[in-house]
C-alpha cells in the first residue's frame, strides 16, 4: 500500500492531511505556503471534503473553530503574517478546547519582512501567540517525509487532546521536494460527544464557548488546560538525538537549521571532533530531559536557529546554568552554510578548551 | 372555558433573561425560538452567538450554541455550515458586533450565499461595554464616547447594513424587521420564520436586522425608546423587504 512518491513538502502536508481525513480546509494565499492551498482546492474536493478560499486569515481561522466545533477535522495553513493574524482564533480554539491543525510555513519578519525562510516565529508559536494561557502542541519537521508523518499525527493528537496542534515549517521545507512514502489513508471517525452538531436525541445541549464569567470557574478551566499541556509533556514531548554519547559540544537545532546542522555535525565528526546534535521535534513540549541530561555532564551547547536567538533560551532554561550555551543564527532570509556552523563548533569546541587551562577564551 | 393562546416557546429555556428592563433581546430570542418549535428544526440547528449582549444567548435558545469571536460569527457559522451541510445554522449578533469588527466576515458570507440565516439586532450602540459609539449610531445621537452627539464630519455617516448587502448578487433575503410595537412584531416573527424556511429549502443567505431598543444606553425610559426607534431609527433605517427570494413566500 505504501507509495513512495517525489513531492514538495507543502504539497506532502495537503495530501497528509486528506489521507488523515480533513474534512475541511480553509485558507488564504500567502507565499511561501500556496501550493498546500492549492492541492487542497485540487484534491480535498475529490476526497469529498470542503475547500474554502476564505475572505482573510481572520475569516480562515474562524471557520476552522466553526467546523472544529461540528466535530469534523480541519485545518489551516499560513506564513508568519497570517499567522498573526490567526492569532485571536488559535486563543479561542484553545479556550474552547477545540481539536485544530494549523500550518505555518515560516518566512521572515518582523512585519510583511520578506518571502524567505526563518525560524523567527518561535515564540509567538511556543508561547501562546494569542491571548491568554494557553499552550499549542508544536511539531517541527525537518523533511518532506515528516511534514507528511507529522501532519498524520497532528490530527491524532488534537482529537486526543482536544487542543491546536501547530505544524511549524518553513519556507524551505514548504518548498523543497523529496520523495516521501505517502501514510495511508486513516479513518477520521473520533467519538466527539461535545460537538455542536445540532441536539438530535441528545438530552443536553452542547455548547462551544471559552467565556467564564466566573473568576473561580474561570481558574478551573485554566487548571484545566494545563493539566492538558503537562501530560503533552509527559507523554508526547520528541526529539532526536544524534551522536550525542560521547560529544563535547551538542547543537540544538530544529527544522531546516538542524538539516544545516546534521551536515556540520557530520563534517565535524570526519575531522575527528566529538560533536553531536539534539534535534528537538516538539517545540513545545520543549525536550528538556536530554538537554538536562547533558548539561549535567558539563556539555556545552550550540543553538542555532535561523532567527536572532528564540529557541537558545528553552535551552538555557533546559540546561539552567549547568553547562554553557552559545548561540548561532542567520537572520532574514539568509541561510547558514554547514560549513559556517562547523567554523562556530571549532570556535566554541576551542574556548572550552581556554576555559578548561584557565586561559582566556570566554563563553560568548 | 379557559383556552391557551401563548406560552413560553419550547426552544426558550425556562429561566430568566439577564437583560436591562425594555431591551429588546429576550423579546428577538423568543421569535427565533417560535420559529425553530414552528419549523420543527430544533434537533439540527446549531446557532453562532456573538460577543456583546447578546452573548449569552447560547443560556436561553435550547439548541447546540457556539460562542464566536467579536464580529467573526458568519465566518464560524460557515465552518459548521460547511461541515454538516444538512444542520441548520443561524447567527445573533448586534450592531457592534456585525457591522463594527465584523464587516468582512459578514458582507463576505452575504457574497458567497452562505445557506444560513443571520439575525442582526441593530440598536445603534455598543450596549455591553456601556453605550459607545456603533458605525449604526445615529447622527447627532448621543453615547459614551460622542458626547455631544455623532458629528457626521467627525465619525461619518451611520452603516446602512441592509441596503448595503444589498448590493451583493448572491443572498436569498435581506429584510428589515421592528418589535417597537405588537403589528412589527408580528410581521419580525414571520421575517424570522421565514428566513430559517428558506435555510431549509437550501436556497441561501438570508439576513434579517431587528431595530430594537437600549433604554439603559440611550438614557431614555422603555416607553422614550419605542417612540425614538418609530420616530429616529426606522427614519434612518427603514423597515422593509429589501429582497425575498423568487418564488419566496
Amino acid at each position: 500500500m505504501a507509495e513512495k512518491v517525489l513531492m514538495k513538502g507543502n504539497e506532502a502536508i495537503a495530501e497528509a492531511a486528506i489521507r488523515a481525513g480533513c474534512q475541511c480546509f480553509f485558507g488564504y494565499p500567502i507565499t511561501p505556503q500556496n501550493e498546500l492551498i492549492e492541492y487542497m482546492a485540487r484534491e480535498l474536493p475529490k476526497a469529498g471534503g470542503t475547500f474554502l478560499q476564505c475572505e482573510s486569515e481572520i475569516g480562515a481561522i474562524n471557520m476552522v473553530f466553526g467546523a472544529s466545533s461540528a466535530g469534523v477535522r480541519a485545518m489551516t495553513s499560513s506564513s508568519s503574517p497570517g499567522i498573526s493574524l490567526k492569532q485571536e482564533g488559535i486563543s479561542y480554539i484553545a479556550g474552547a478546547q477545540l481539536p485544530a491543525v494549523i500550518v505555518n510555513i515560516v518566512r521572515c519578519g518582523p512585519g510583511l519582512g520578506g518571502i524567505l525562510p526563518s525560524q523567527s516565529d518561535y515564540f509567538q508559536s511556543t508561547r501562546s501567540g494569542g491571548h491568554g494561557d494557553y499552550r499549542l502542541l508544536v511539531l517541527a519537521p525537518n523533511s518532506v517525509q515528516e511534514l507528511a508523518d507529522l501532519t498524520v499525527l497532528a490530527f491524532e493528537k488534537a482529537d486526543e487532546y482536544r487542543n491546536p496542534v501547530m505544524i511549524l515549517g518553513d519556507g524551505i521545507l514548504g518548498q523543497m521536494m523529496e520523495p516521501v512514502v505517502l501514510p495511508e489513508v486513516t479513518s477520521s471517525k473520533v467519538d466527539k460527544p461535545w460537538a455542536t452538531t445540532g441536539k438530535g436525541d441528545r438530552s443536553q445541549c452542547n455548547l462551544v464557548s471559552s467565556l467564564f464569567l466566573n473568576p473561580e470557574e474561570l481558574e478551573q478551566h485554566n487548571l484545566l488546560l494545563q493539566s492538558k499541556y503537562k501530560k503533552m509533556k509527559e507523554q508526547d514531548t520528541r526529539w532526536e538525538s544524534y551522536l550525542t554519547e560521547d560529544a563535547e559540544i551538542i547543537i540544538v537545532a530544529y527544522g531546516s537549521a538542524a538539516r544545516l546542522s546534521m551536515a556540520a555535525v557530520n563534517m565535524a565528526r570526519q575531522q575527528g571532533l566529538k560533536v553531536g546534535l539534539i534535534r528537538p521535534i516538539t517545540l513545545f513540549p520543549f525536550p528538556e530531559q536530554p538537554i538536562r541530561e547533558a548539561a549535567e555532564k558539563g556539555t556545552p551547547f550550540l543553538a542555532v536557529e535561523l532567527s536572532t536567538g528564540q529557541m537558545v533560551e528553552d535551552v538555557r532554561l533546559s540546561v539552567e546554568g549547568r553547562s554553557p550555551v552559545y548561540f548561532y543564527g542567520r537572520c532574514g532570509g539568509v541561510v547558514p552554510d554547514p560549513k559556517e556552523i562547523l567554523e562556530q563548533l571549532i570556535l566554541r569546541l576551542r574556548s572550552q578548551e581556554g576555559l578548561k587551562k584557565g586561559t582566556k577564551g570566554g563563553a560568548a | 372555558m379557559a383556552m391557551k393562546v401563548y406560552s413560553r416557546p419550547q426552544s426558550i429555556v425556562d429561566m430568566p433573561f439577564h437583560y436591562c428592563p425594555g431591551c429588546h433581546h429576550g423579546l428577538i430570542h423568543g421569535l427565533v425560538a417560535e420559529a425553530i418549535d414552528e419549523l420543527e428544526i430544533a434537533k439540527k440547528t446549531v446557532g453562532v452567538g456573538p460577543v456583546g449582549c447578546g452573548v449569552f444567548v447560547y443560556d436561553y435558545i435550547d439548541t447546540d450554541m457556539i460562542q464566536a469571536s467579536h464580529g467573526r460569527a458568519p465566518a464560524v457559522a460557515t465552518g459548521v455550515k460547511r461541515a454538516l451541510p444538512e444542520s441548520i445554522v443561524f447567527t445573533y449578533q448586534g450592531d457592534g458586533d456585525l457591522a463594527a469588527i465584523g464587516t468582512s466576515e459578514i458582507i463576505h458570507a452575504a457574497a458567497r450565499g452562505e445557506n444560513i440565516t443571520v439575525i442582526f439586532v441593530n440598536n445603534a450602540i455598543f450596549g455591553m461595554t456601556g453605550g459607545q459609539t456603533a458605525p449604526t449610531t445615529l447622527v447627532g445621537q448621543t453615547t459614551t464616547t460622542a458626547p455631544q452627539g455623532r458629528l457626521e464630519e467627525v465619525e461619518g455617516a451611520p452603516i446602512q447594513v441592509c441596503e448595503m448587502l444589498n448590493t451583493l448578487q448572491k443572498p436569498a433575503m435581506i429584510s428589515r424587521v421592528s418589535v417597537h410595537n405588537p403589528a412589527n412584531i408580528m410581521k419580525a416573527k414571520k421575517r424570522i420564520k421565514s428566513a430559517f424556511q428558506y435555510q431549509l429549502e437550501g436556497r441561501g443567505f438570508t439576513f434579517v436586522e431587528v431595530l430594537s431598543s437600549c433604554p439603559t444606553n440611550w438614557r431614555m425610559s422603555p416607553l422614550d425608546a419605542l417612540r425614538f426607534i418609530d420616530k429616529k431609527m426606522s427614519a434612518y433605517y427603514p423597515i422593509q423587504d429589501f429582497r425575498m427570494p423568487e418564488g419566496g413566500r
